[in-house]
């Protein structure tokens, strides 16, 4: 909590989610759903829209918190947090869209332990004001359905021949490769995917950054680490 | 001048061999299993060879040059990527989907890992179970040799392994249904001794690999009281076993160096084959059970490498 808030401007926390961090391709997280949900453009859509909701409200929560969970506890307070939203969300997705329940099936619930939403409240959140998190909580949102709209778009024309449902080019009979539907195909699309991003990020935005936030300072948990004590951190 | 000075650790030996001479020997020992394609298939067969070679040859120029490498083509792996790969698909397939495996073989297998020696699995098998996933109905639509004598564009046939019925003479000569290469053994088998000959690859793995499935079906046709000698024979002689047994088990770049591990290697290749054959839902599965001891090679070689003169003996 010793960090200033005003370190960054809510701009550059909000763009820096999309591409710089973003989360699936640049921070490598969230990989079960992006891999599993993004057979289609309307399901990765969905997908990504779910999660970004449930980033913002827990980023919020959390971050109003953050001076009342203690640290030692802080993990299932997280974790209570989420699911609670993550049923809100579940609920209204339920009885409003039943196609898009039916389509990201078991993956929907399991928001509550998607990586992404967890690695923001332990990085972000908890060390931030709530306004920041709010905005971070947009950003990395907005990164996640990016990357996973792109790969469900590019999976969905060549493995099915069609957008959003509509066909393309199978109904002049041109075959699709069945095998970008595949989980095979899947990660080939997600591997080229972390190679384009790492291609433009690679000049701009040097890894010291990314070094920086995972370091023992600014762990949460610093003040009660064994290894600060021993002096087996080095900073 | 600087490129005629090779610094490397030792042991020096020194051998007139080179990438390009060993390329082209495998060309050669390719031949004439190429023009028992072309005799057996007919004009097809010519084309989809001309078209695999031709666009592999592409792709790699054009992936090195985008990649700021060097030019590679002399070195003739891409022609030997693009004959093996067509040697892989059925003669009556559209020469596109035939250019996209090349692309994807190139490309993806060979040089996103880094060319020729850094690739992990064979580039012309998984470009072709790239293409059995994506396009199954005409990767599996076989057409039946010497259909251009019937006057037809193309008659289909089902194969030994998919429960057609063919003697085994005309499975030794290759007058069966399959992919371009892989239905003449007698043609194979020239070319894998010229190979044995030339000492470019070593007998082993074949060996032990044609070996291991002969094994594993005097096993079964004992167990479900078969004809053994027809049930070895057809399982030797049908299928892609020959051409992956000589030509892709013994890519350099994917299979063990060392003799204890080509044996472990080969002896692999034969049970996947064969547990894929007998009991799985493919007819086929040689290209699998490759790939999938590819992937192994690594560990096996960990475990297999000779104990360094004068290291301790590991306590076990």
């Amino acid at each position: 909590m010793a960090k200033d808030p005003n370190q960054k401007s809510l701009g550059t926390i909000f763009t820096r989610g999309i591409i710089a961090e973003n989360p699936v391709l640049r921070l490598i997280l969230g990989t079960c759903p992006t891999l599993a949900v993004s057979t289609g453009a309307f399901n990765a859509l969905g997908m990504g829209a779910a999660a970004t909701v449930v980033l913002i409200c827990s980023n919020i929560v959390i971050s109003a918190l953050r001076n009342v969970i203690p640290d030692k506890v802080r993990i299932p307070a997280y974790i209570t947090i989420i699911a609670g939203f993550v049923t809100i969300i579940q609920m209204l997705v339920k009885g409003f869209l039943p196609s898009l329940d039916s389509a990201l099936g078991v993956y929907l619930p399991l928001i509550v332990v998607n990586c992404i939403i967890l690695g923001r409240a332990e990085m972000f959140a908890s060390k931030n004001r709530v306004l920041a998190s709010a905005v971070d909580g947009l950003g990395m949102g907005v990164g996640f359905t990016a990357a996973l709209l792109a790969m469900g778009i590019i999976r969905e024309i060549l493995g099915a021949g069609s957008i959003f449902g509509l066909e393309l080019y199978t109904r002049w009979g041109i075959p699709s490769m069945i095998i970008f539907i595949l989980p095979a195909g899947g990660f080939f699309v997600y591997g080229m995917l972390i190679a384009l991003v790492n291609q433009i990020t690679r000049k701009k935005n040097p890894k010291a950054t990314i070094i920086e936030e995972f370091s023992c300072a600014k762990c949460p948990m610093h003040d009660s680490c064994t290894k600060v004590e021993q002096k087996e951190c080095e900073k | 001048m600087k490129d005629k000075l090779i610094v490397s650790s030792s042991p020096h030996l020194r051998a007139g061999r080179t990438t390009t001479g060993i390329m082209l020997d495998v060309i050669i020992a390719l031949m004439p299993a190429l023009v028992a394609s072309i005799i057996y298939f007919g004009y097809r067969a010519a084309i989809l060879i001309a078209v695999c070679v031709a666009t592999c040859v592409v792709a790699e120029f054009v992936s090195r040059k985008i990649m700021k490498r060097e030019n590679t083509l002399f070195d003739l792996s891409a022609v030997v990527t693009g004959i093996l790969l067509a040697f892989n698909l059925p003669a009556g397939l559209n020469p596109i989907i035939a250019a996209i495996g090349s692309v994807v073989a190139i490309i993806v297998v060979k040089q996103m890992f880094g060319g020729l020696g850094q690739n992990f699995v064979n580039p012309a098998l998984t470009a072709r179970i790239v293409l059995l996933v994506s396009f199954p109905t005409p990767m599996t639509t076989w057409a039946s040799p010497f259909y251009y004598w019937g006057g037809t564009d193309a008659m289909t046939t089902a194969t030994v392994l998919g429960g057609g019925e063919v003697s085994l003479l005309d499975m030794f000569l290759g007058n069966q249904g399959g992919s371009l290469g892989e239905t003449c053994a007698l043609a194979l088998i020239i070319g894998g001794i010229y190979l044995v000959i030339r000492k470019v690859i070593s007998p082993l793995i074949p060996l032990c690999y044609m070996g291991t499935v002969a094994l594993f079906t005097l096993i079964y046709s004992a167990c479900t009281g078969g004809n053994i000698g027809v049930d070895i024979l057809t399982q030797l002689l049908s299928g892609g076993l020959m051409l992956g047994a000589i030509f892709m088990a013994t890519d350099y770049a994917t299979t063990p160096i060392n003799w204890r591990g080509k044996i472990v290697f080969a002896i692999g290749c034969g049970i996947l084959t064969m547990v894929i054959r007998l009991f799985g839902s493919l007819p086929e599965g040689v290209s699998f059970a490759i790939i999938l001891m590819n992937i192994l090679t690594p560990l096996i070689e960990k475990a297999t490498s000779p104990r360094p003169f004068g290291k301790e003996r590991k306590a076990s």
